[in-house]
């Protein structure tokens, strides 16, 4: 059987620079399962790739962090125009 | 925190139920369901609507920073955007979400009015943007071909994942990630700012960009892979 020795072979020969081009596809769920086995033994054994995946899951968290939820981003008199545009056309229909 | 519009509820009851952190709920009717929102809406429901503007109204306003060159344009857009969910809401068929369809007017809105500022940022396109050449990580900071091991590091990532969370999430660390994010192509810097700073999910992202779920991913994963190097910068600089 010749699929088993590729599987080896390529399971051995899984790089780096191939997991960080994989790994969105990762984070998403987006993987077939044997794509994905391969990924994981490779992230086992390589503890650049480990922080490197780390690093993404932080950037991800900080990006977050950068999420304001002003209630008064659109300023208090352009909210109440805006009601009053509300209630206007209610009005009129 | 005060809720201006909430005042105006008919029922007055809104003190009652308000907290610190919390948008007011009002025990009768919870908008963050399309039905009793759509409905508060068509029958004028200043409550529903208060509400509409203060979930999204901050939102909206950065999505349309991106289409537009100035602040002032962009507050336009969201204005328009109000202004078409009142006079919409009676023909809007619910086959999307409120928040959907929102996002679209705001999108269609926006781009449009980029277009006439001649705008290229507003139409730039997400073919150019694919087809761009972008490997996540530098090639030179892998073994090269034809080498032992090649294609593995060779200058791994700097470890700046285990910096102390008081450092990660300071000021100045928020600010390169800010920095980054203004530096990305537009497109890439829309999805990003949905996906992670938004928290939508990828199918939200999807249809109100009208990307097929492949590009939405291609488009996410260069972003992040650039602001994860911007990062890298920062604490290699920074680290003592």
């Amino acid at each position: 059987m010749i699929l088993p020795t590729l599987f080896r072979r390529s399971h051995r020969d899984y790089r780096c620079q191939q997991f960080v081009e994989a790994v969105t596809d990762y984070l998403e769920g987006a993987m077939r399962s044997r794509d994905r086995a391969r990924l994981e033994s490779h992230l086992r054994d390589c503890d650049g790739c480990e922080h490197y995946l780390a690093q993404l899951r932080r950037t991800m968290e900080l990006t977050g962090h950068l999420r304001v939820d002003d209630v008064d981003a659109l300023g208090s008199q352009a909210r109440r125009q805006l009601l009053d545009a509300f209630r206007d056309f209610h009005h009129s229909t | 925190m005060a809720l201006p519009g909430l005042a105006l509820h008919p029922r007055g009851d809104a003190g009652h139920h308000s907290s610190e952190n919390q948008y007011v709920k009002d025990v009768a009717s919870d908008y963050s369901d399309d039905r009793v929102l759509v409905a508060g809406l068509r029958r004028g429901d200043d409550a529903a609507f208060g509400w509409l503007l203060d979930r999204y109204g901050a939102s909206l306003q950065r999505l349309a920073r991106s289409y537009v060159a100035t602040a002032a344009a962009a507050e336009e857009a969201v204005q328009e955007t109000w202004i078409a969910v009142i006079t919409g809401i009676d023909r809007f068929e619910q086959r999307a979400s409120v928040k959907t369809w929102l996002y679209r007017i705001l999108i269609n809105v926006a781009r449009s009015k980029g277009v006439r500022e001649h705008r290229t940022v507003a139409f730039a396109s997400v073919r150019d943007e694919l087809d761009a050449d972008e490997p996540a990580v530098d090639p030179n900071r892998f073994v090269r071909a034809g080498e032992a091991r090649a294609g593995s590091w060779a200058a791994p990532p700097v470890p700046w994942d285990e910096e102390p969370e008081g450092r990660l999430l300071g000021t100045e660390t928020l600010a390169v990630v800010e920095a980054a994010i203004a530096g990305l192509p537009p497109n890439q810097a829309r999805v990003l700012r949905l996906r992670d700073l938004e928290g939508w999910a990828s199918a939200e992202v999807c249809n109100a960009l009208e990307l097929s779920e492949t590009n939405q991913r291609v488009l996410l994963h260069r972003a992040r892979a650039k602001v994860r190097q911007a990062l890298e910068s920062h604490f290699e600089g920074s680290t003592p």
